[in-house]
């Protein structure tokens, strides 16, 4: 158990670094596909099965393309391995770290003690009778949220 | 026969203002659309209204004759609740009936009279609104709603004595109508409140007659109370000294003044009076209730001298409406004088009758001025009583029955007025009635004269008016000629009374004779001696400006009479031209003379520091001062200027950045 | 397994995303760490849940991958909109905003 998380987390990690600092932008596309499907794993250890499916199907399935349909056009036709970065790059690193910094000290502060159960076995009708009871409206709101975000992209990227 | 539980009508009698006003809204907003331009609205709502009215009044009579009142809290404010509600007695009933019948005739007639008038739906939907409120006045159970309904009247009454507010005469007469009318109304105001307090806190009809009847109110704000309701009374129905209104609210359509300025406008004075008897009766002193029966009271003695200076005033007018409003002026003298004495039954039958009678007096003249396009006596009118037969003899019922010839109405509520002053001791007034009475014989008798007999004057082919013109005219004289058989003594009938009157009238208040007797006898003799008068005046040219030619003091009078006893000049005078000229002057001294030289030294003194300050402060110290901050602010602007670069990253980073620093900032500081 | 271990690596994902969305120039590239950013509010989410036995994170982290979908489709609508108006998706360059 300890091994797994300790490959998945290396390599979500050097992947996600890899999304930040490649200057190609399809790259750090493919790495992002990294990151995405490393996170399922890692929600099945934590018995979360029925969100790690999810996880692959839409983020993993749909999103990565939408991104690498994006990618494809708005790429300017000369192709130049620009800097992908711009001047605030110091700045960022600074926030970075010290948000780093300051999130890992109080977690270790609060939570230092407390164990996930490895064994723990994932009730899914859980899920979906909490999905459909008690955040039945947050469920109805989302989908009109989708319905909302999917006229809207329609209208606005339609060419006329 | 008494029922155990009211009936539904008494209960909700609010259900007939309702209809009204409802009505009177549509056809405001949508009359103009509808195929017979709101009147169809109107005449239906009146209709419903004297369907209404009639089974309220069938419960009344049937029922237990215990008045019923029915009222939900309206407003608190402190410990007192102020409730609205309805009052339903026999004096609610009969003025329903009169004003719902004499409004669903009179706008009958005005579908003709006002056919191809400018503002035809408007007519119609102020006419609907006025008996609204006269409905909601007759049935409030307290002196608050009365108010309202007192003032939304006067509103409507407004409106339409300027109906044709083209012509500015017509706007002035609505002005004068509506100023008069206010400055008394502020005596029903002041009034109400005196009461309310003089009550312990309550505005309730029943109760304020109930505690004056038992000497419940202390009689010094009685008193002034009741002076206050009388001031409103005087200038609502048109008494002396504020009578001038009505005759000049003449300009306003026949109809409305048939409805408005006859039957049921100016009799809401009066009908304060009925309502708040108790009241008025314990604080003046008035017949049996006020234990002081023969004595003089404010009521009487302004109700008898108006009875008399109208009728005078009657006799010179060349103006069909004119002579009726006076007539109305006097008749309404009557009335008041009617409380005045005591003779609370008397004077409420009055009311009754003449509000029909008066009404069709008003539309016939309205059907003879239609035809013949003019309201003057001498000059446009003549011999119309072959031409016009059934205006002819409705309105000759109307004037004999004003003149009071038996059988007919206004005779037996005007010998019941007259008997019961002298029943109660008030033989003055008797007197002065019975003076009312000649001479109300000869102004209609030169008036009916006039109009039907002798050469027609005028220029126009007289012909019968159309039937919805003559038909309101014969309801009301067959009305005329019939409702006076409901109270007739004489006759042993005293149906009237016995539905009408309040409990709390002792018997003899109510009128309890029986006999023919020497008063009977000496009014028709009376009446018929001032038409004999008149008609020999007439016929033999003996009129008042005849005499006028021969005696020069019949010639004052006759000057007297046409300039109405120089009471709108004194008016006008005085009160006019003493504030514009005397009060305006003097204030306009003081402001030209003291406050403007005031205001000038003050001015030039503040130059004067100004230039100092400027020279030596103004420049050089608070100058740099400013072009100081201005540079900073200037170059402190430009420097932050940059942080809104427009890029939105930025912007993030820089919220992120606050975030992160915040958040080491708590943790380091736990 | 600590609860710690996951939220730690959480806190990384973060920071990274962190650092990208104020350090990448490219619009598609700020996009792509807003969903580093999501995803380890994701993983925390969940983390919680297995530790303290609830549904309710799991509940959570499906709403958030579905609002994310969301964002992420009429966020390069928008980038679209943007390159096509001006040529280029450099958000140094789109400062309309300047005041």
């Amino acid at each position: 158990m300890e091994a797994a998380f300790t490959i998945l987390s290396l390599l979500v990690i050097v992947a996600a670094w890899r999304v930040v600092t490649t200057q190609n932008v399809v790259r750090a596309a493919l790495a992002l596909v990294v990151v995405l499907a490393g996170m399922a794993p890692l929600f099945i250890m934590l018995a979360a099965e029925f969100v790690a499916v999810i996880q692959v199907l839409v983020y993993v399935g749909a999103v990565v393309v939408l991104f690498l349909f994006g990618i494809m056009l708005t790429r300017s036709p000369t192709d130049v391995p620009e800097d992908p970065d711009n001047r605030r790059r110091w700045p960022g690193l600074i926030v970075a770290v010290g948000l780093f910094g300051a999130l890992w000290f109080s977690l270790t502060d609060a939570f230092g003690n407390t164990s996930v159960d490895p064994k723990r076995v994932s009730d899914t009708a859980d899920v979906g009778s909490n999905l459909l009871r008690e955040n039945v409206i947050a469920f109805e709101a989302v989908s009109v949220l989708l319905l909302a975000a999917l006229i809207g992209a329609i209208v606005l990227a339609r060419q006329d | 026969m008494s029922c155990g539980v009211d009936g539904s009508m008494t209960r909700h009698p609010w259900v007939i203002p309702l209809t009204a006003a409802l009505a009177s809204v549509v056809i405001l907003f949508f009359g103009t659309r509808l195929p017979k331009r709101g009147a169809e609205l109107g005449i239906a709502s009146m209709a419903m209204g004297v369907a209404l009215s009639a089974w309220l009044a069938v419960e009344w009579i049937t029922g237990s004759g215990v008045p019923a009142v029915n009222q939900h809290v309206w407003f608190r404010y402190g410990d007192v609740n102020v409730d609205a509600g309805t009052l339903v007695d026999g004096l609610t009933v009969m003025m329903l009936v009169l004003v719902t019948v004499i409004s669903l005739l009179v706008q009958i007639y005005s579908t003709n009279y006002m056919k191809n008038d400018r503002r035809y739906t408007h007519f119609f939907a102020i006419l609907t609104l006025f008996t609204a409120a006269m409905e909601w006045l007759v049935m409030s159970a307290n002196t608050l709603q009365m108010v309202f309904g007192w003032e939304v009247m006067g509103l409507c009454s407004f409106l339409l004595i300027g109906h044709w507010w083209e012509e500015k005469s017509n706007v002035h007469a609505a002005m004068k109508a509506f100023l008069t009318t206010r400055a008394s109304d502020m005596g029903l105001v002041v009034g109400v409140i005196v009461l309310f307090f003089a009550a312990g806190q309550s505005f309730d009809v029943v109760e304020l007659n109930t505690l004056a009847l038992a000497d419940g109110i202390p009689h010094g704000l009685l008193l002034a109370g009741a002076v206050a309701l009388f001031v409103a009374v005087v200038g609502k129905s048109a008494q002396f000294p504020l009578h001038t209104w009505l005759p000049d609210a003449m300009a306003g359509p026949t109809p409305m003044s048939a409805l408005i300025h006859a039957a049921t406008m100016v009799v809401a004075g009066v009908f304060l009076l009925a309502r708040l008897f108790p009241v008025f009766a314990q604080a003046f002193s008035i017949g049996d209730i006020g234990n002081d029966l023969g004595g003089l009271n404010p009521i009487a003695v302004i109700g008898s001298i108006t009875i008399v200076i109208a009728a005078l005033l009657a006799f010179v007018q060349h103006d069909i409406k004119k002579v009726l409003s006076y007539s109305t002026v006097s008749q309404l003298g009557y009335m008041v004088m009617a409380f005045g004495v005591g003779a609370w039954t008397a004077g409420a039958f009055h009311l009754f009758t003449h509000a029909f009678l008066k009404a069709l007096l008003f539309l016939g003249a309205g059907s003879v001025s239609h035809v013949v396009h003019g309201f003057d006596l001498e000059r446009d009118m003549g011999g119309l009583r072959k031409s016009m037969p059934v205006t002819h003899v409705t309105f000759a019922i109307g004037s004999a029955a004003l003149i009071g010839i038996i059988p007919l109405s206004g005779f037996w509520s005007k010998e019941q007025i007259t008997a019961q002053a002298g029943a109660n001791g008030y033989v003055l007034f008797q007197v002065v009635a019975l003076v009312g009475t000649f001479l109300t014989a000869g102004y209609m008798t030169r008036c009916y004269y006039l109009m039907f007999w002798g050469k027609h004057r005028g220029s126009s082919h007289p012909h019968e008016s159309p039937l919805t013109i003559t038909l309101p005219c014969v309801a009301l004289a067959v009305a005329t000629l019939l409702i006076g058989f409901l109270e007739a003594p004489a006759l042993g009938i005293g149906l009237f009374s016995e539905w009408v009157a309040p409990a709390y009238l002792p018997a003899a208040e109510i009128g309890d004779r029986s006999t023919i007797d020497l008063v009977f006898v000496t009014e028709l003799l009376i009446a018929a001696a001032g038409v004999g008068l008149a008609a020999c005046a007439l016929t033999k040219g003996f009129g008042p400006r005849s005499l006028a030619q021969r005696s020069a003091p019949a010639r004052a009078m006759y000057g007297l009479l046409s300039n109405r006893y120089y009471l709108d000049w004194l008016y006008d005078r005085l009160v006019v031209n003493g504030i514009r000229r005397g009060l305006s002057w003097i204030v306009h001294w003081v402001d030209h003379n003291l406050i403007d030289n005031l205001v000038d030294l003050v001015g030039r003194s503040a130059v004067g520091t100004g230039v100092l300050v400027n020279r030596w402060f103004d420049t050089g110290v608070v100058d740099r001062v400013v072009n100081g901050t201005g540079g900073i602010a200037h170059r402190s602007g430009s420097a932050l200027g940059h942080v809104q670069s427009g890029k939105v990253q930025r912007y993030a980073g820089v919220m992120l950045g606050t975030v992160t620093f915040v958040a080491v900032l708590l943790t380091a500081m736990r | 397994m600590l609860l710690v271990q996951y939220l730690g690596l959480a806190a990384v994902l973060f920071c990274l995303g962190v650092y990208g969305v104020i350090a990448r120039k490219n619009g598609v590239m700020i996009l792509m760490s807003v969903e580093l950013l999501l995803n380890a509010v994701n993983l925390n989410l969940i983390a919680f849940g297995a530790a303290y036995d609830t549904a309710v994170g799991q509940v959570f982290a499906l709403f958030v991958i579905a609002i994310a979908a969301v964002e992420v489709g009429v966020g390069l609508a928008i980038v679209l909109l943007i390159y096509r108006n001006r040529s280029t998706v450099d958000f140094d360059q789109i400062d309309e905003l300047r005041g």
